[in-house]
């Protein structure tokens, strides 16, 4: 059996899927770390200074491209996916069978969807000005100093881009669909690449329940805190 | 004792062969007991539909003690009707009340053909179960049962997974019709033995293998075949079947 013939069957199809989605929960740990450095209340020198250290540093920016394969092959293979396992039912049932399932297990694609969208925009809003854009590119945006040299300043972009309503109120949402899409994500991964005993499945169940609650509410809370000034 | 009668409305899938294309008929059952079995009640219909000259309502059924897994039947949007952990010939007509009206709809996915009414052809899972759910014994004497020593907790776990009786309900129930949930009773049936052991990696890969070749779609874990399946066989075997698919496609040459 070749490598190939291993992922590509139905069962490795969903070990793409596992491991590219435990890395993008490894992701969202230090992205989540990362920005929690807005709450140190130093007008945004930690986190100017943490953000310069990722966009310059070569390991984290050689992972960078790992982090984008990793997101183009789980949206990719989802949908492929998704695609697949809904060609397998050409007629339909008249009543649909709900119970027996979560909606946001039945809903991952649609959920996904909802992320992609928002991960568009959230790359316009910081990951394109910051890395492509220069020093200053918002209008009226101050740079940030460090050592003498002057810095794009990420956290001013924050403030800038999070006084706008629509924009906090579409953030938190899509952290709502990150939360259901880990409920069942987080849980689902391990199943695949083969934690059966019974033991570790509720450690994972806890710790997946507790990370869908704990990151999405993290991550909402950034814009809200940048919207009320709660961040000085 | 007396018998509770009831009067009911069915809604039945009727399609005359693999390739005409079906639509829902309209029945009037009446004087129905409620201690009747559901296949009964079919029964009564079908002698009705005989003695008027019309076509009876093909359905699969064989054992009727809930053992076979030959009924079938998605009844009022669930496989093997409301009630958990059952088969639909040993539902009965309790589960429903008088005036109540009944949607019954054969198992639905590619894999699994109609060919008439509310029989499909499952055949499929026949083909999955020759590609490697099986131990291969050299003819001879029977060796003593108790040369081989096994696990209390293991032959316990094991005997769980053989449980299935390989109805397809599982399939019926899952949005992505998937045969996870049947093949991986029969992997975790034999990975689970010393008698399993010699063929324990071709089996997983040839029966996935053949499980795509059939037209099943992927599993996501949503549990809806977990909580269809009469025999209760539990979803923490396809997360077995994963491990023994990871283990085996790795290490095999």
């Amino acid at each position: 059996m070749s490598f190939k013939h291993m992922f590509t069957s139905s069962v490795g199809k969903k070990l793409v899927m596992a491991f590219t989605g435990i890395f993008l929960i490894l992701f969202l740990v230090v992205h989540a770390g990362l920005n929690a450095c807005i709450w140190a209340n130093d007008n945004g020198l930690m986190f100017n200074k943490a953000a310069h250290f990722m966009g310059s540093f070569v390991v984290p920016r050689v992972l960078e491209i790992g982090l984008f394969l990793g997101i183009f092959l789980h949206i990719i293979q989802g949908y492929m996916v998704t695609l697949e396992n809904r060609s397998k039912r050409s007629v339909g049932y008249a009543v649909n069978y709900s119970k027996g399932s979560k909606w946001y297990s039945r809903s991952m694609a649609i959920l996904g969807t909802l992320l992609l969208m928002f991960l568009i925009m959230h790359i316009y809003h910081f990951w394109t000005p910051s890395r492509l854009g220069g020093v200053g590119n918002i209008q009226g945006l101050k740079t940030f100093e460090l050592n003498g040299t002057e810095y794009h300043n990420l956290y001013a972009e924050m403030q800038a881009v999070f006084q706008n309503p629509l924009v906090v109120l579409l953030y938190v949402l899509a952290c709502g669909s990150l939360a259901y899409h880990l409920a069942h994500g987080f849980q689902s991964a391990f199943k695949t690449i083969g934690i059966h005993n019974k033991r570790y499945h509720a450690i994972i169940s806890s710790i997946g329940y507790g990370f869908a609650i704990l990151i999405p509410l993290a991550f909402a809370m950034m814009p809200i805190s940048f919207y009320f000034n709660l961040v000085k | 004792m007396a018998h509770n009668h009831m009067n009911l409305k069915l809604k039945v899938w009727r399609q005359k062969n693999a390739n005409a294309s079906g639509a829902f008929v309209k029945y009037d059952v009446n004087d129905i007991s409620d201690e009747m079995s559901f296949l009964e009640m079919l029964d009564v219909l079908n002698e009705k539909l005989i003695t008027t000259g019309e076509e009876p309502i093909a359905f699969d059924h064989d054992c009727r003690e809930g053992i076979c897994g030959m009924c079938s039947l998605y009844i009022d949007g669930k496989p093997h009707g409301p009630w958990q952990a059952n088969t639909t010939c040993q539902l009965h007509m309790r589960a429903f009340k008088d005036g109540d009206t009944i949607t019954i709809e054969p198992w639905r996915s590619n894999a699994f053909p109609i060919v008439k009414d509310l029989t499909v052809d499952r055949g499929a899972f026949d083909r999955i179960i020759q590609a490697g759910g099986y131990v291969s014994v050299n003819t001879g004497n029977a060796v003593d049962g108790n040369s081989l020593p096994i696990n209390k907790d293991d032959a316990d776990a094991s005997f769980a997974a053989a449980m299935c009786i390989g109805c397809g309900a599982c399939v019926a129930a899952c949005k992505n019709s998937s045969a996870m949930l049947f093949l991986s009773a029969k992997v975790s049936h034999l990975a689970q033995l010393p008698q399993g052991e010699p063929e324990r990696k071709s089996r997983v890969l040839n029966m996935v293998a053949q499980m795509d070749k059939e037209g099943f779609g992927s599993c996501t874990n949503t549990g809806a075949c977990e909580a269809a399946c009469p025999k209760e066989i539990s979803i923490a075997n396809i997360a077995r079947l994963n491990k023994e698919y990871l283990r085996a496609g790795l290490t095999q040459e």
